[in-house]
């Protein structure tokens, strides 16, 4: 029955409002997006050469690679900790856990970082808690620097951090873990040595989504970082809203789309799409 | 039978990893107590005077009513196109699905600030012919929430179809039911839930999105993240500390809810 002149007629109306939908909208513009980046000001490769010898977009690609790479592992680090108990731990240490990474999952981005913004800015929680102890005498400096950047960050990426973690963790096979310990290996030994390496694929997996998310991160940069430590999606910003220049806008997300797909395309020939979710 | 359960030290370490997530969103009740016009911790006095600013300035009730908005318009927009699109994967298993569910995926995984450049390009395009529907319009607006939203709704709908049984859909079609027939009153019925969370989902989505609505609006479309944002970039008005608790309250509830019913379904 399958591929009869009927058959393909209806699967092609059925998907095609869809497909011409995204064809239109996303990537007739993402080409046009293309063309901005070889053709603004003057057409030529001028913006590509200006990405490899301008200081300013330098310092903020090496600047968003270093925060993406400590973020990924602050993220998934506290990530495995809690998805530990969230997957293993008893019926209601899992039910709690599943509040606490799913209730800051749905809040959105801005109330998070306005969240941090509370706890961290000069007259702060923290800053107002800490000085009415007598442990400070001048606010510290939480916010407006990268210190900020990272903590925000995390705090919104754990939750995508957790999920391929809580996958591996549910597929693996709990007799194993019982064997070792049967055998006399210490709880630690046995975390260290059997627990950890048997969820090696969602420890990549986690540690890939949190990297590609950060690379791209735009909001709790720009709110957290107070314009002092700009990350690649803001310089994007920037250089469509203020400079304005379009040109090296685009060839910058040109860049960024490239740099990501590679890395995705290096994330799955070592874990499955499935193995994610 | 034994289990193996995580010790004193997983729980402690997931504890603080807990407080970490639970702290900021708590962080915003007390600010938003505050008497004073600052963002400032209240010091005695405690004060409702942000919550009433929320009903009583025009701008964060004319932009919730715009939220609200776009984000039905869009998400009843998104789930049409993504179950139309699922139900053709599902029922006719063409060629090149992989490639075409890949492409219909491509605005979730691109960076969003890509996509935000791509769409403000897409609505400055159609400004130049129309000024109904393009950048800094409420429809251009809800367009560009559609394009970002469709690939979880595919998905969500996508999985709930992996799930039916497809039997049934074949004793439909042997009884001689149309494909009509069969998406309506066979499939449709029976992943009704599935279409029901991915509607949510785009709207939630919809309703929170900011960084591709920063690029598309300027001083229009000004939705309720857009004018939070203005809120926090310029100098930052308590008022969001009350915003922020009502949207943290109604998630928890929502939230609760959802579970309970998940826990009925599973139960029946």
């Amino acid at each position: 029955m399958r591929g009869t002149l009927s058959d393909r007629m209806g699967a092609a109306l059925l998907m095609a409002p869809l497909l011409l939908f995204l064809v239109l909208a996303y990537a007739w513009p993402f080409l046009g997006v293309v063309k901005w980046s070889f053709t603004l000001p003057t057409p030529g490769l001028e913006q590509y050469h200006a990405l490899l010898t301008d200081d300013l977009v330098q310092s903020v690609f090496i600047r968003t690679l270093r925060i993406a790479a400590i973020v990924t592992i602050v993220s998934v680090t506290a990530a495995y900790a809690i998805t530990v108990v969230w997957v293993r731990g008893s019926p209601v240490q899992r039910v709690l856990a599943e509040f606490c990474i799913l209730v800051p999952f749905w809040i959105s981005v801005l109330t998070r970082a306005f969240g941090w913004v509370a706890l961290l800015s000069n007259r702060g929680l923290i800053n107002t808690w800490l000085q009415s102890i007598g442990f400070i005498s001048e606010p510290l400096t939480l916010v407006r620097n990268e210190f900020g950047v990272i903590v925000g960050m995390s705090h919104f990426l754990i939750p995508f951090a957790v999920f391929p973690l809580a996958s591996a963790m549910r597929s693996l096979d709990e007799r194993v873990l019982l064997a070792a310990r049967g055998l006399g290996s210490s709880r630690m030994r046995t975390f260290w040595t059997v627990f950890v390496p048997m969820t090696r694929s969602g420890i990549i997996g986690s540690a890939m989504i949190t990297f590609v998310f950060s690379l791209g991160f735009f909001v709790t940069p720009a709110i957290l970082g107070g314009g002092r430590s700009v990350m690649i999606a803001e310089l994007i910003y920037l250089r469509i809203f203020q400079s304005p220049d379009w040109g090296l806008g685009a060839a910058i997300s040109v860049v960024l789309v490239v740099f990501v797909g590679a890395l995705m395309a290096l994330l799955f020939r070592y874990v499955k799409p499935k193995q994610l979710v | 039978m034994p289990t193996y359960r995580p010790g004193p030290v997983s729980l402690i370490l997931a504890v603080l990893v807990a407080l970490f997530l639970l702290m900021p969103l708590l962080a915003v009740i007390p600010v938003s107590l505050t008497p004073s016009r600052m963002l400032t911790m209240p010091t005695g006095e405690l004060s409702l005077r942000h919550y009433r600013s929320l009903i009583e300035d025009p701008r964060w009730l004319d932009s919730i009513l715009l939220s609200l908005r776009i984000g039905v318009v869009s998400s009843v927009f998104s789930t049409v196109l993504a179950l139309t699109f699922s139900l053709g994967v599902w029922m006719f298993q063409p060629r090149f699905t992989a490639a075409l569910v890949g492409f219909v995926l491509l605005p979730m995984v691109v960076p969003p600030v890509v996509s935000a450049v791509t769409l403000y390009f897409l609505l400055t395009s159609i400004s130049g012919v129309t000024s109904f529907f393009g950048y800094d319009t409420w429809l251009g607006v809800a367009m560009a929430h559609s394009v970002m939203t469709v690939p979880f709704a595919t998905v969500l709908i996508l999985v709930a179809l992996s799930q039916l049984d497809r039997r049934i859909d074949l004793a439909a079609r042997g009884l001689g039911a149309t494909v009509w027939e069969r998406a309506t009153r066979v499939i449709i019925p029976n992943i009704k839930f599935g279409i029901v969370t991915a509607a949510l989902l785009s709207f939630v989505l919809s309703w929170e999105e900011i960084g591709v609505t920063l690029f598309i609006t300027s001083v229009n479309a000004i939705t309720l993240p857009r004018l939070m944002w203005m809120g926090l970039r310029d100098n930052i008005d308590p008022a969001i500390a009350a915003l922020s608790v009502i949207l943290i309250v109604i998630t928890v509830l929502v939230l609760a809810v959802r579970s309970l019913v998940t826990r009925q379904r599973s139960a029946s």
